[in-house]
């Protein structure tokens, strides 16, 4: 089989080879965006293509984020892989243990002539994509974080100063009391459970998601978002859906349809929401940082994020990782940061591109877009809050999916729900780890 | 005595079924071949490196009680699949077939859910249940019916089991049909000179003259709830809430392609393929004894 590709991949190139000596090195790029951000990653390709001429990028939609990762690694397997692929944060340790599979950024970036500086880059951001030793795996593409939404209206129409401090879980129970008492059917609905209330949740206060630094020491790791920290989250959350006072509308994040519908007061959200609830909501609304437990942990330390990176793949010409680390410098040169942090709500990568941001006078202009950026940067990332980097991760949110919902209908008590979670998701992070010895 | 009608030699017969040999070779035999022996293994996603198992995959599958649940849960939806695609499907038959004005319209009518592929019918019915913005949510919450699958496992189950009936009904409509119409009228009227009303032909003439049909349906509707369903399944409830709609079949798509767990994902397909060719060759057995050819 191997035999049968390598001489496939070399009939392949002796019959590219005389077009390649005449015409620009092409590099394919797999990302996983329709719609407006498809649109502006289109613009991005085509401003690189048209700034030089050695290269050209030729981007693909393949699919959700899921279905590209599976399309990278089925091309892979045929010997067909793109130069560059969007992986979304969850196949992170999917990718990392495919040494053979994929080089990192920093390999890539330093072998070329392209500009390179570790420290221009967020280290928030793209701490969840660097190893333990400080090599760039990957180039963080799109990042967001979790923030809350507020519906002013909502506050007002319940008879609720919408301008009460939400920053504490404290404030925002005594809050949700209230707007139920007010006459709010869905006073807080949620995006994305797991991803909020337990993985950003565990950075948040500082405490561990998983043994060996949230997976980043070693595929030895073992979940522990069991403790107790975690289980008074759920539980009051339980507690909060069992009154009527938290409305649980799915795994994914169909509770977007209900906020922006104006049917919630607050939502917890990714800051990448922006685009979406500023072209729909026909309400005032505020975005806060999200609320933590006043004196529990090192609240609040900082939030992690979620969106994808992106890869570059092993098996390619020398030319062609040259191209890819020019798209790669060009993506993460700070006008073109900028205009995407501002155009998506995604954060900025660089602080170059953070700053002349803030130099434009954007923050003022559309408040609270710097939320999600002051929540992320504030506190150096510790062991708790740097990102999580576990195999299977894409099964093991199901997994948390599957016993939250058992809590949110109250045939569980928090506890017990994420022991089974816990101990669920162990023995997929054991055949992880036997998959990558 | 016995008719039978044999070729000279093995050639021509030999070249005559070796299209449908050659057929099941390639697209059945390959890749059941492919899976038994990927389910001996722990592959990692990239096909880099492999690590040999034995039969460490249905040891960790089959202690796991979620699995064993699921056998429940499959049992459960391709019966109901089956019961609600196939009774329907009967009674529009038999209505169809009375017919005698715009038979061709009905028939055509009939037919069109079958051309809507699962996942797409599975977003339809979404839509139309949506817990908040659905149309047929908001008359059941208009009637005091507080409509949540998203929460509520029976609901759940019911919405993705009338999701995959539904464009079912169309399919077996037409074999049942067809068959309704080849049943002599001769015998029927008999029956009827003889006094036998509507039920009565129905129960003692047309069921036992449509067995062939009903028997093959059987067997096809299990097959196609046991294999088919996973796109409804994964656009309506992605098997939640809890594991309440996790059939086998949608556990070896969200293992295999969403949780690139390909070892596991291979030995579930050789469990099912085991399952599913046990419940056939039960069905021929056991039930084909009542059909009247």
């Amino acid at each position: 089989m191997k035999n049968l590709t390598t001489s496939a991949l070399i009939a392949g190139s002796t019959m590219l080879s005389p077009f390649a000596a005449y015409a620009e090195t092409e590099i394919k790029f797999w990302h996983a965006f329709t719609g407006r951000l498809g649109e502006l990653v289109a613009a991005q390709v085509e401003d690189f293509n048209a700034g030089q001429n050695d290269f050209t990028v030729i981007a693909s939609h393949k699919g959700n984020y899921s279905e590209t990762l599976n399309a990278g690694i089925a091309a892979f397997r045929a010997g067909e892989q793109p130069q560059i692929l969007m992986v979304f944060e969850v196949g992170t340790a999917t990718m990392m243990s495919a040494e053979g599979a994929v080089r990192s950024v920093t390999k890539v970036m330093e072998a070329s002539g392209a500009d390179f500086n570790p420290d221009a880059y967020i280290s928030a951001v793209n701490g969840y994509y660097t190893s333990t030793d400080g090599e760039m795996l990957s180039l963080p593409f799109n990042a967001s974080t979790p923030v809350l939404w507020v519906n002013r209206n909502e506050f007002d129409a319940a008879g609720v100063d919408p301008d009460t401090d939400l920053s504490t879980w404290q404030n925002v129970s005594d809050v949700l009391t209230m707007l139920q008492d007010g006459g709010s059917t869905c006073p807080l609905t949620t995006a994305w459970q797991s991803w909020i209330h337990l993985e950003n949740f565990s950075a948040y206060h500082d405490v561990p998601f998983a043994t060996q630094d949230n997976g980043f020491a070693g595929v030895d790791t073992e979940l522990s978002f069991n403790g107790p920290a975690q289980v008074a989250h759920i539980s009051a959350m339980g507690e909060w859906a069992q009154d009527g006072k938290f409305f649980y509308a799915g795994r994914r994040n169909e509770g977007g349809a209900n906020f922006r519908a104006g049917e919630c007061a607050l939502f917890t959200e990714s800051s990448a929401g922006y685009a979406g609830i500023k072209a729909e909501a026909k309400f005032d609304f505020d975005v806060r940082p999200l609320p933590y437990w006043e004196g529990v942990g090192n609240s609040p330390q900082n939030t992690i994020i979620g969106g994808a990176s992106l890869w570059v793949m092993e098996g390619h010409k020398t030319a062609e990782y040259e191209g890819a680390a020019q798209f790669l410098a060009y993506l993460s040169s700070s006008d073109v940061q900028a205009q995407w942090h501002q155009d998506t709500g995604y954060l900025p990568i660089t602080t170059a591109a953070a700053d002349a941001t803030r130099a434009a006078g954007f923050y003022e202009a559309n408040i609270g877009t710097e939320v999600a950026v002051i929540q992320m940067t504030t506190n150096e990332p510790t062991a708790n809050s740097k990102g999580l980097r576990l195999g299977s991760f894409d099964q093991i949110r199901g997994i948390i999916d599957e016993e939250l919902e058992a809590v949110w209908v109250g045939d569980k008590d928090a506890q017990s729900a994420l022991d089974t979670a816990v101990e669920r998701g162990n023995q997929l992070l054991r055949r992880f780890e036997q998959a990558n010895q | 005595m016995e008719k039978r009608v044999t070729f000279k030699g093995w050639l021509l017969p030999l070249f005559l079924i070796a299209p449908q040999v050659l057929v099941t070779a390639v697209f059945f035999f390959y890749p059941a071949g492919q899976a038994i022996w990927q389910s001996l293994f722990i592959p990692d996603p990239f096909g880099l490196s492999m690590q040999y198992v034995g039969l460490g995959n249905f040891e960790y599958l089959l202690s796991d009680p979620y699995y064993r649940t699921s056998f429940l849960t499959t049992a459960i939806f391709s019966t109901l699949v089956t019961l609600a695609s196939m009774i329907p499907a009967l009674f529009l038959a038999v209505v169809a077939d009375r017919l005698i004005k715009g038979a061709g319209v009905y028939r055509t009518m009939l037919i069109w859910p079958y051309a809507v592929a699962p996942a797409i019918a599975g977003v339809l019915w979404l839509f139309m249940f949506n817990t908040r913005v659905g149309v047929v949510s908001w008359y059941l919450g208009n009637l005091g019916y507080d409509w949540n699958h998203v929460l509520n496992g029976g609901e759940a189950m019911g919405l993705v089991v009338v999701a995959s009936a539904w464009g079912r009904i169309s399919y077996n409509f037409l074999f049942f049909f067809a068959a309704l119409q080849s049943i002599p009228k001769s015998v029927i009227e008999a029956a009827a000179i003889d006094g036998a009303r509507f039920w009565r032909r129905f129960l003692t003439i047309v069921l036992p003259l449509l067995s062939p049909t009903t028997f093959f349906l059987l067997v096809v509707n299990v097959v196609y709830a046991f294999f088919e369903t996973f796109g409804v399944i994964h656009t309506i409830t992605s098997g939640g809430p809890q594991q309440s709609t996790t059939i086998l079949v949608y556990k070896v798509f969200s293992d295999g392609f969403v949780g690139q767990d390909l070892g596991s994902s291979a030995a579930q397909s050789v469990i099912l393929l085991f399952v599913v060719g046990a419940l056939t060759i039960f069905q021929f057995k056991f039930i084909e004894r009542r059909v009247h050819y």
